[in-house]
């Protein structure tokens, strides 16, 4: 637990609700015991075009760290974005960033 | 024999499955469609559609947009699979169904084995009441990684 000081809070300025719809969404992968490290690079790279040596970076931090951003951009995008990672078998969830 | 069951071609890949291979994975796909459509709440099929969502509403939503699609897409991949087992190659289509249907199996196995990431399959105990299925997921898992291979992208 942190012991600093909370900052004194400031009061939202009008029009937050606007800056709400423009955050991107980002699309996540979490780790699981079952797909092969070798096939989630694959899809990686199937899926997004990344470069062999990006995709097995984000494999590898899904892998050590539980989880990794794969993918961002508006709602629609990160839901296709999402669906195409469910086809693969991949545990993949999304939110606002 | 060769080395491997499956290899590389420049447009999908070589098999070189014995019969009973064959026989097994034709089993497997076969079971896991009439699970799909018989028995679609099954907890065994959970991490086949994980959820989208934290919100409720969202994640319905999302199912109600992509639920059939991608149930539809899972079981045509399956029945491809099943229904090219004994096929000498696959079009680069239809090693892509494979790869997708072949994962789905061992998501499937693997849930219903409670497979851990430290799981040693290399050595399977025999008292074990599950050694059977484990010798089944991890032949499932050694063919997969050779399709990943013979379908890797530089």
């Amino acid at each position: 637990m942190s012991t600093t000081l909370a900052p004194v809070e400031v009061e939202q300025p009008r029009g937050a609700d606007d800056v709400e719809l423009d955050r991107p969404w980002i699309v996540i992968v979490w780790n699981d015991p079952i797909n092969l490290m070798s096939y989630v690079t694959l899809v990686f790279q199937k899926l997004f075009g990344y470069t062999r040596a990006r995709a097995t970076q984000l494999m590898l931090q899904v892998h050590n760290e539980g989880k990794a951003v794969v993918s961002s951009g508006t709602r629609e995008k990160a839901e296709h974005d999402v669906s195409r990672l469910h086809a693969h078998g991949l545990w993949a969830t999304m939110r606002q960033d | 024999m060769p080395d491997h069951r499956i290899e590389r071609t420049a447009e999908g890949a070589l098999l070189h499955l014995p019969p009973q291979e064959q026989g097994l994975i034709r089993g497997l796909a076969t079971d896991l469609i009439a699970t799909l459509r018989e028995a679609p709440a099954d907890p065994s099929l959970r991490r086949l559609s994980p959820p989208a969502y934290d919100d409720e509403d969202d994640e319905r939503g999302y199912r109600e947009i992509m639920g059939a699609e991608l149930a539809s897409g899972r079981v045509q991949a399956l029945e491809l699979l099943a229904a090219t087992a004994g096929n000498d190659r696959l079009s680069a289509t239809e090693a892509e169904s494979w790869l997708r249907a072949l994962n789905d199996l061992r998501l499937v196995l693997g849930t219903r084995l409670d497979v851990r990431e430290e799981s040693l399959l290399d050595r399977i105990d025999s008292d074990d009441p599950d050694a059977a299925g484990l010798a089944v997921y991890a032949y499932l898992s050694w063919l997969q990684e050779q399709l990943v291979e013979a379908l890797s992208l530089d």
